[in-house]
């Protein structure tokens, strides 16, 4: 490992973020995901993936493409079912509970589980302000003081002093950067436990991705936080875990999965370490 | 790593409800058809339509009452409005639905296999049912539809081209004179090439100078429906065809309309089910005969449209059921013709 300079520089990233100490003021218990797979019609995508989400922690779901790192992902917060062939077994717990028994109201699990999509999508008919606040107005929640939530939201998504002078003006005016984080800003105005982001950075610039990794790692003083993400230093970077998903002509598995610091500087299976030093994928 | 050899658990959908959970349903299912019986028997709700206007309160009631019992108000509410949109979609279904029972009923009487092989050449609309047939009718309007297709089909993608690809001068006039076109009654059409070409010239009625007028009433359904399946085409498209160093002809023929075929296909069909019933037009410039005409540029033609007019101004039984049975094999035609053109656009896809 010696000769090549990225992993050992990537494992330093991560040894440096692991001195980070999650999750003072977490809500809850966190995520557990059981034995979890997953179908679209008869292609089995996704076998058996176990994974536990502490509160307060931040999870990097790593892998190559279409090793269903997405539809993982998707299960979590029930979002898997919107597809019409779509299957699943296995459980997936929050605070204990399974959200798939009978009986739950998935309008309740989605909002205690939100999600952050690839590409951003604020609200067209809607301010800035509006869409901040979207979440309430959608889910019929009461909030007295909505000014006060609105700053607080957009200074926790790193958006505040950007747009405070235009709230009345358009989402669609804002730079894909901004509209990401104004779409983070919308996520946090209810309050989740968790966050789901679904490759957030994928579509944006090098110093847009920095405000957003610098948010996320502020939202897990009081959240779950889970993230798919291609970017490998990205995920050195934030996460406290990281989790190798991998297909290679079967349904989409978990290879492995530990402490961030752990995945990238000492993997244990050979096809991890394959991946983290870039030697495929 | 779990062991891949382990057998895995079959698929399962656990968003879908389970038998058990599915027993206040049923149970609901009862009270709506307890409470719709209450309704039309003991109130003023009398009649299909009472009946119905009973079935959705009765509905709406009792899945906005389950909803709220198991879920709270918002799914309540959730239940109340999807049950009063799914009721109104099916109020938009009666007529569709009574219209083709009615058409399906009363034109069965007047069908035998002479229907479709003879015409009326011979017979009067009053003869019993077992005479003649509108075999000319089915002739005309399968001629007449078919011009009127391959002149106005052409002349509208064109246009539609012209407007969303070429977005040359004057397309926002052109736009607007084609809206105002589809706009033009069915028998002004009729009046205008007659007034045109017919009157006065010495030339006498025929199939084509009827599908020329049945094309003036297709080309602005065509035009805009086409503008409106080519606006869909995402603009990166074009631009990536364009980039490849491609010509704006050779992109719009290569990427933009074959990705739009679907669509140009429902927007000629859309226009086939514009003339396909229209009688006005024909009028005036068919002249409506009762023989098998198979050349459009000489003499009378008859349609289907013209043949259920003529029975049904008749008034007597034989008339009326010929009208019928005619209404059934129109209706049919269009629906063979709308499968076919479906089935074309998939096959190539």
């Amino acid at each position: 490992m010696t000769e090549n300079v990225k992993p050992s520089s990537l494992a330093s990233v991560a040894a440096a973020n692991a001195n980070r100490s999650p999750g003072k003021h977490a809500l809850g218990t966190g995520l557990e995901a059981r034995s979890v797979h997953a179908w679209f019609g008869k292609n089995h995508v996704l076998a058996d993936v176990s994974l536990d989400f502490a509160a307060g922690t931040v999870t990097a779901l790593i892998g190559p493409s279409g090793c269903g790192k997405s539809t993982f992902i998707r299960t979590l917060n029930r979002m898997h079912e919107f597809i019409p062939t779509a299957a699943m077994a296995g459980e997936v717990l929050l605070d204990g509970r399974d959200i798939y028994a009978s009986g739950v109201d998935v309008t309740k699990i989605r909002l205690k589980i939100g999600m952050v999509f690839q590409k951003p999508n604020p609200f067209p008919s809607m301010t800035i302000g509006e869409n901040v606040l979207s979440g309430l107005k959608l889910a019929q929640l009461k909030q007295s003081n909505k000014e006060e939530l609105m700053e607080e939201c957009l200074v926790r998504a790193g958006l505040w002093n950007e747009v405070k002078d235009r709230l009345d003006a358009h989402g669609g005016s804002l730079s894909g950067g901004q509209q990401q984080r104004l779409c983070i800003a919308r996520s946090l105005a209810v309050n989740p436990q968790v966050l789901l982001m679904d490759e957030p950075c994928s579509a944006l610039d090098p110093g847009s991705t920095l405000r957003i990794e610098e948010t996320i790692r502020e939202l897990s003083e009081t959240m779950t936080v889970i993230i798919v993400t291609h970017n490998m230093q990205q995920a050195a970077r934030i996460s406290d875990y990281t989790a190798f998903f991998l297909a290679d002509g079967h349904p989409g598995m978990m290879i492995e999965s530990g402490p961030t610091s752990e995945i990238f500087s000492n993997p244990k299976d050979k096809r991890t370490e394959n991946y983290v030093t870039g030697r495929f994928g | 790593m779990s062991t891949a050899t382990l057998s895995y658990p079959k698929p399962q959908k656990p968003w879908r409800p389970k038998q058990r959970d599915l027993i206040p349903t049923y149970l609901g299912i009862l009270v709506v058809f307890l409470g719709t019986w209450a309704l039309v028997e003991f109130t003023g709700f009398a009649g299909k339509l009472g009946a119905f206007a009973s079935a959705v309160i009765c509905t709406t009631l009792v899945s906005t009452f389950l909803a709220g019992r198991s879920r709270g108000k918002q799914a309540a509410k959730n239940a109340a409005v999807a049950s009063i949109i799914t009721s109104l979609a099916l109020l938009a279904m009666f007529p569709v639905i009574s219209i083709l029972g009615t058409v399906l009923v009363r034109g069965t009487k007047g069908l035998y296999v002479g229907f479709f092989t003879t015409d009326m050449g011979l017979a009067s609309v009053n003869d019993p049912l077992n005479v003649g047939g509108i075999l000319h009718a089915i002739i005309g309007t399968f001629i007449m539809i078919i011009i009127a297709t391959l002149i106005s089909v052409p002349l509208g993608i064109s246009t539609a081209i012209y407007l969303t690809e070429i977005r040359g001068p004057g397309s926002r006039l052109i736009r607007f004179l084609v809206q105002a076109m589809s706009g033009v009654p069915s028998i002004v059409a009729g009046l205008f090439i007659y007034s045109a070409i017919i009157s006065g010239s010495g030339r006498g009625f025929n199939g084509l100078w009827g599908a020329l007028a049945l094309a003036i009433l297709m080309l602005p359904t065509v035009a805009r429906t086409a503008e409106e399946v080519l606006l869909l085409i995402a603009e990166d498209l074009r631009e990536a065809g364009l980039a490849l160093g491609a010509t704006q002809w050779r992109t719009v023929a290569m990427v933009v309309v074959p990705a739009a075929k679907s669509g140009l296909i429902t927007a000629m069909i859309l226009g086939i089910a514009r003339i396909a019933g229209e009688t006005a037009p024909l009028l005036f410039t068919t002249g409506g005969g009762d023989e098998t005409n198979l050349n459009p540029v000489d003499g009378v033609m008859g349609s289907i449209p013209f043949a259920i007019w003529k029975a049904l101004i008749s008034g007597s039984a034989e008339s009326n059921a010929r009208a019928w049975a005619s209404i059934l094999v129109l209706l049919a035609l269009v629906m063979i013709l709308f499968f076919s053109a479906r089935r074309l656009g998939k096959a190539r896809r």
